[in-house]
């Protein structure tokens, strides 16, 4: 039987079920084995999921749509490892719901922001951006420093997360809210704990109000854990060419 | 071609087409995109002098950008969209909308609703943080709701059509229909924190859902700016120009390839990252392929002409459509240049990315919406015809001019940045400091800005032409006999 285009120009059902099959096939092809695959992600020591009040932070840099303007991801190129350091694995991103990789800089990439500078830089920074770099665009975010943190429902953003896949164990879980404090105020909580919970975690009174948890304080604890995670003095990327 | 129509209009008993639903469709398109141009301006000048994000956190760019973002592509092109398949499959079928006023109704209030929660949400701070996909859950849900009533009233309208054949604008939009249910379902699958809150997480994380994000990214431009925007194409140019397509045998093989191809191409957006290589490959290789698809539907546009070229210069509604689609051939040969590795690691991540969006998205897409706006108003009003060409050839150049001066500057820009950014100097070390790189940009944000007041200036002239028109008032003017050059004198 010769097959003639009418059939297809005559039929509604049949013009949609071969479109819907059309335009599947490149979805399925490049999706599907993206989640069988084992070699997407590197394995790879260190990569932990979020603090609650990194967490939180994290939230907050998705709700003022930070990745508008900033990367989060370190090509690999000379000029970008000079500038931002080793270029990002998908290991580095594997709890991020959602990824935050951007595709814009507007401002320089954030995958390795981390220790690069201080807590009191960050803190002005963000209150006023022209205070310490004057030719900077970037909006003030003077607000964070004025609200209190939100973080009452913790538990159940990491409850959440733990459905979508992220390893939050019952231990983690039932200290989050006691952790989300010790890492927002040295003296008050316990930091060896939340250390052991989450190695690498920076502790610290990030807006130097020890006495209170604002957005701000949770904003710069985000900021100064990213892509500290992974020890790249042992990583051996030959083992995760992909 | 309306001769035709005419007779076969006095033989057979009239079709009641809903033509209140494609009214308010279309009035929404022409305030959406007003709203979203402004917003569009807003942030340009946001970038161009920081001082004006007003210290608010309702005001900072990022929080306004999914606002212009979601106002130009969902509000003014979803309206534009909705208003045109709507009467496009109303009247090559000759049957009137399925499921009548009552759907008409629903589908233009249920639109209008995911546009204002969607927008009042960005800037109370909701957003799910995934570009061009921001709205929350309890959106998402209800998008998905008027989406499927959309799906059941164009295939309900297109079954009862008295025509044997469908026509092709309709397999345009059907194809984009489709697919946009499929990339919205997948790519917002997400889980609510509580179910009364706004907060959700979606169930996609780090890598994979980088290529889900694209893949539904790449594709709202290939479906929703593309294939439903070919499918205004299919018939507003032929109806305008009053010349049938060029080769429906070209419109055939450009349905098919372009929406197969379309769907592979978003890796292009992940060249370099951490997504795995095979994948990036993959991504390139189809989206060059797709340059040939995208312009054999320019070449089936364009020759639609063919015997009719006068017209551009007497008609400036035929202008927009036919320069329309210059603009995609033209973006759709940058498309495929940019997603080649080797030129990606330049212009990704800069403002060429913004010039190449923009292209598209004011040069094809608002232009194409804008002739289509222009045919359909004095048609729905019953009109003789629109209030002033005059006007509609003031809007044309003043939104060309303002395009140009959009794109150049981005290119300028975007090309400068990305070179800046690999320099190193004698010494081996990076010549430009970050903060080096932005100064520089500042020009050429004050040039775009420009350019975008220029694009909204032009929207108003709309705006007024086409109150002017529905109101029934007609401007005495001379016809375009001469070349638009001579205008000035021909008063």
């Amino acid at each position: 039987m010769k097959f003639s285009h009418a059939i297809l120009e005559k039929n509604v059902i049949l013009l949609a079920i071969a479109t819907l099959i059309t335009v599947s096939i490149g979805g399925l092809v490049q999706l599907v084995p993206l989640y069988t695959l084992e070699s997407t992600i590197e394995d790879i020591e260190g990569v932990r999921p979020y603090t609650p009040l990194e967490l939180m932070g994290r939230n907050i840099y998705v709700r003022e749509g930070c990745y508008v303007c900033h990367s989060q991801m370190i090509r690999p190129f000379r000029d970008e490892a000079e500038r931002y350091g080793h270029y990002s694995l998908a290991a580095e991103s594997k709890y991020d719901h959602p990824f935050q990789w951007g595709s814009k800089r507007t401002g320089p990439d954030l995958a390795r922001v981390g220790g690069k500078y201080s807590n009191d830089w960050h803190v002005a920074h963000l209150i006023d951006p022209r205070s310490v770099v004057p030719e900077s665009i970037m909006p003030p975010y003077a607000f964070l420093a004025r609200k209190p943190l939100k973080a009452n429902d913790v538990v159940a953003h990491m409850q959440t997360l733990r459905t979508a896949g992220v390893p939050y164990t019952d231990e983690q879980l039932a200290a989050a809210r006691q952790d989300l404090l010790s890492q927002a105020n040295p003296d008050a909580g316990d930091a060896d704990a939340l250390l052991a919970r989450y190695p690498k975690a920076v502790i610290g009174d990030f807006d130097g109000h020890p006495d209170r948890v604002t957005e701000l304080d949770a904003v710069v604890a985000y900021l100064q854990m990213l892509g500290t995670l992974v020890d790249f003095t042992s990583y051996k990327p030959e083992l995760d060419y992909r | 071609m309306s001769a035709v129509a005419a007779a076969a209009g006095a033989t057979a008993v009239p079709v009641q087409y809903d033509e209140e639903t494609i009214k308010k469709f279309a009035i929404a398109t022409v305030f959406w995109g007003v709203v979203g141009f402004l917003v569009g301006v807003v942030i340009a000048w946001q970038l161009a002098f920081p001082l004006l994000n007003l210290d608010l956190e309702w005001t900072t760019f990022g929080r306004l950008r999914p606002v212009h973002t979601s106002a130009v592509i969902f509000a003014f092109g979803g309206n534009a969209l909705f208003a045109t398949s709507l009467y496009v499959v109303q009247r090559t079928s000759r049957a009137p909308l399925f499921g009548g006023r009552a759907m008409g109704s629903f589908l233009f209030w249920g639109y209008q609703a995911v546009i204002v929660m969607a927008a009042v949400g960005y800037v109370f701070g909701i957003s799910q943080g995934k570009e061009y996909a921001e709205p929350e859950w309890y959106v998402d849900l209800w998008l998905t709701i008027v989406w499927v009533a959309y799906l059941v009233a164009f295939v309900g309208t297109l079954m009862r059509r008295q025509e044997p054949h469908i026509y092709v604008a309709n397999w345009f939009y059907l194809a984009f229909i489709v697919t946009i249910a499929m990339l919205h379902i997948v790519n917002n699958l997400a889980i609510p924190v509580s179910v009364f809150g706004t907060k959700s997480y979606i169930v996609w994380a780090g890598v994979q859902d980088a290529l889900t994000q694209w893949w539904y990214g790449h594709n709202a431009v290939g479906f929703f700016l593309t294939a439903g925007f070919l499918g205004m194409m299919y018939y507003f140019i032929p109806k305008q120009a009053e010349r049938p397509v060029y080769s429906y045998r070209l419109s055939i093989v450009h349905f098919w390839t372009l929406i197969f191809l379309y769907i592979w191409a978003g890796p292009h957006h992940l060249h370099y990252t951490a997504l795995p290589d095979w994948a990036q490959t993959l991504g390139m290789i189809f989206s060059v392929m797709l340059w040939m698809p995208s312009w054999g539907g320019m070449i089936n546009g364009v020759m639609t002409l063919s015997g009719a070229w006068d017209k551009l210069r007497t008609d400036p509604v035929l202008r927009f459509l036919v320069v329309s689609v210059a603009f995609y051939g033209m973006s759709t040969f940058e498309g495929p240049l940019m997603s080649i590795k080797a030129v990606n690691a330049l212009s990704h991540f800069t403002d060429w990315t913004i010039g190449h969006v923009h292209s598209g998205a004011l040069g094809w897409v608002a232009f194409i919406s804008f002739g289509a706006m222009y045919y359909l108003f004095p048609k729905l009003w019953k009109r003789e015809r629109l209030y002033s060409l005059r006007l509609v050839t003031y809007h044309f150049w003043i939104s060309t001019i303002g395009i140009v001066l959009y794109i150049t500057a981005m290119w300028i820009s975007g090309i400068m940045q990305g070179l800046m950014w690999r320099a190193f100097d004698q010494l081996g070390y990076l010549q430009y400091s970050f903060i080096e790189t932005v100064e520089a940009m500042h020009p050429y944000y004050v040039i775009r800005a420009i350019g975008g007041v220029l694009f909204l200036l032009g929207s108003l002239i709309m705006v007024y032409n086409l109150i002017r028109t529905v109101r029934g008032d007609i401007r005495t003017e001379a016809a375009f006999a001469r070349p638009i050059g001579a205008l000035g004198a021909a008063e």
